[in-house]
């Protein structure tokens, strides 16, 4: 069991009155990773992650967490998941140390195991100035803390958090990252999101998922690398117009090239190489000979944002048509 | 085990730290009061044959608590916490459908049967102010006390059930009102004008609550209640259990 993968899904299939929220899911995470589930809003990154925490049942297809199968091994998946659900709820009439100890009891810890664990919890979380104050009366980012140590609170192999940055201000998002990153080094973590740049900072690999289906799965850099290979070019240069253009039309390596007027004498160009080359130190080199000023040269990195809209860019053009 | 135990005690913290839960108490310890004081009244320099327990229980005030407080005590158990989503975290702890049912029904049983503890002061109370010394028989008391906690457990049972149904405390309240009023009125048909010796009079005396109640509050225990009381709530929590289930069959 030690060294089956932390999730193994298989086909994993949800449908609802026939349309199906989760069609034919299948991954696997290795232990220690972590990986982001990523996918516009009705994707079915939650019913996908309420399956695997054993909340609702599949249709169809099969999963296990540490080698312990969803349907029936439900209880000891359970004990190895700490699962936070979207909007994360929490007991608002409670205090936030009583909530805690209830959860980590519920949960099946000793009296002496959950009063050790909710302390390390609430130092790991940052919660200790707040411990006696009811969650009701809490900020939204303290409360998201509240939740992430209630998902920790068992020290679970497995943490799921569906949308854990959803609603909160920048400052807060940020410790709420530091805090996954934390995560990171003792737990397998499974974040779902909609905000790209937060796989980007916190995952291993990121699992793109759109109706229910996944399009890709890889380190953010390989996604990168699958839709094309290098970017633009971009290069500020003041040079007469006509010189930059006639220079740009020779120079095979380049498909295709923008010329803009920048301010002052510069011009911005936009180059794109033909595949597999890279266009720096070229362009470095037609500068250097005409004796051109430059003041930028960059490639332009795919982000993810880039990836995400150009596979799932299909089905955005449909959907505009309505 | 360690699970439910948890559970019970979060569900009876949850009625004592909320306003309803007070309010409910509030509630019922004036109308019983009101009640002790009338009943004293009444029975000044009267010598009477009934047992107090009867007078006290038989006067009516028993049903309207028990029809108005209980869907106040039920309606937040599970309507509260699909509310507010907590119902998943709930579910997603390594605990049973039936621990988290039979946990819910607990704890409203316990706060039901904790609002009635001022009621054993009146004794008390009585052997203060009367000039007499104060004998209370303790057959019928403990009786009366048997026959509260099992038609308690009918009516907090039906009130997780009417809690389980639903989103909303609101809607909650009003089904366990329903359920309650269905019950109690279903008992009050007894009392119609139904010739004794056809068989709907004596099916309908079977079920009839009324008429348990008379008989706990005399001091008898019919093993026939009891199988009626313990069925009727086991039904009940059958059906909450399914419901509780039922996520699982989407």
């Amino acid at each position: 069991m030690e060294n089956a993968p932390m999730i193994e899904v298989d086909n994993l299939t949800k449908r609802y009155n026939g349309r199906a929220a989760v069609d034919g899911l299948s991954f696997e995470v290795k232990r220690g990773e972590v990986v982001g589930f990523l996918g516009p809003n009705g994707a079915g990154k939650s019913t996908a992650m309420r399956m695997l925490a054993c909340y609702l049942p599949a249709t169809s297809g099969s999963a296990r967490v540490a080698g312990f199968d969803i349907f029936t091994q439900a209880d000891e998946v359970r004990r190895r998941i700490g699962y936070m659900p979207e909007n994360n709820p929490l007991h608002t009439d409670m205090r936030v140390r009583e909530y805690l100890k209830f959860r980590a009891r519920l949960k099946g810890l000793s009296r002496v195991e959950s009063r050790e664990r909710v302390d390390i919890v609430t130092e790991q979380c940052a919660l200790k100035d707040v411990q006696k104050k009811i969650i009701g009366h809490l900020s939204k980012g303290y409360r998201q803390r509240v939740g992430l140590a209630d998902a920790l609170v068992h020290d679970p192999e497995l943490i799921i958090l569906d949308e854990p940055t959803i609603g909160l201000d920048p400052h807060q998002i940020r410790s709420v990252r530091e805090l996954i990153k934390s995560m990171a080094e003792r737990h397998t973590v499974l974040i779902s999101t909609h905000i790209l740049p937060e796989v980007e900072m916190t995952c291993h690999r990121a699992l793109i998922i759109e109706e229910g289906r996944v399009l890709a799965i890889d380190t953010p850099e390989n996604l990168q690398r699958l839709i094309g290979e290098g970017g633009q070019v971009i290069a500020e240069i003041a040079a007469d117009r006509e010189a930059l253009i006639e220079c740009w039309e020779h120079a095979g390596e380049i498909s295709e090239y923008h010329v803009d007027a920048a301010d002052g004498d510069y011009f911005r160009c936009s180059l794109t190489p033909l595949p597999g080359v890279d266009l720096r130190p070229i362009v470095f080199d037609i500068v250097k000979s005409n004796d051109w000023q430059m003041r930028e040269l960059s490639r332009s990195r795919h982000s993810l944002e880039d990836i995400f809209l150009h596979l799932t860019r299909s089905d955005r053009e449909e959907g505009e048509i309505y | 085990m360690q699970a439910y135990l948890t559970l019970v005690r979060r569900e009876l913290g949850a009625l004592f730290v909320s306003l309803t839960g007070y309010a409910v108490m509030a509630g019922v310890l004036f109308v019983m009061g009101a009640g002790f004081a009338l009943l004293l009244k009444d029975n000044n320099d009267i010598a009477t044959s009934q047992p107090v327990t009867e007078q006290l229980f038989g006067s009516g005030l028993f049903w309207l608590i028990l029809l108005v407080a209980s869907p106040f005590i039920t309606m937040r158990s599970f309507a509260l916490e699909k509310h507010t989503g907590t119902f998943e975290t709930l579910m997603t702890a390594p605990i049973s459908d039936l621990q988290v049912t039979l946990a819910k029904f607990t704890g409203s049983l316990i706060f039901f049967m904790l609002i009635w503890l001022p009621v054993f002061s009146y004794p008390y109370v009585v052997s203060i102010f009367s000039m007499e010394p104060v004998e209370l028989a303790a057959g019928p008391l403990f009786a009366t006390l048997l026959g509260m906690f099992l038609i308690g457990c009918v009516y907090m049972s039906s009130g997780c059930l009417a809690s389980a149904l639903t989103n909303s405390q609101v809607i909650a309240a009003l089904n366990g009102f329903g359920f309650g009023a269905t019950l109690f009125l279903l008992s009050a048909l007894v009392r119609l004008n139904i010739p004794q010796d056809t068989w709907q009079f004596q099916a309908l005396l079977q079920v009839s609550m009324l008429e348990h109640l008379e008989d706990f509050t005399r001091g008898i225990v019919d093993t026939r209640h009891l199988v009626f009381y313990v069925s009727v709530t086991t039904l009940f929590l059958y059906t909450t259990h399914k419901i509780v289930q039922a996520r699982r069959w989407k």
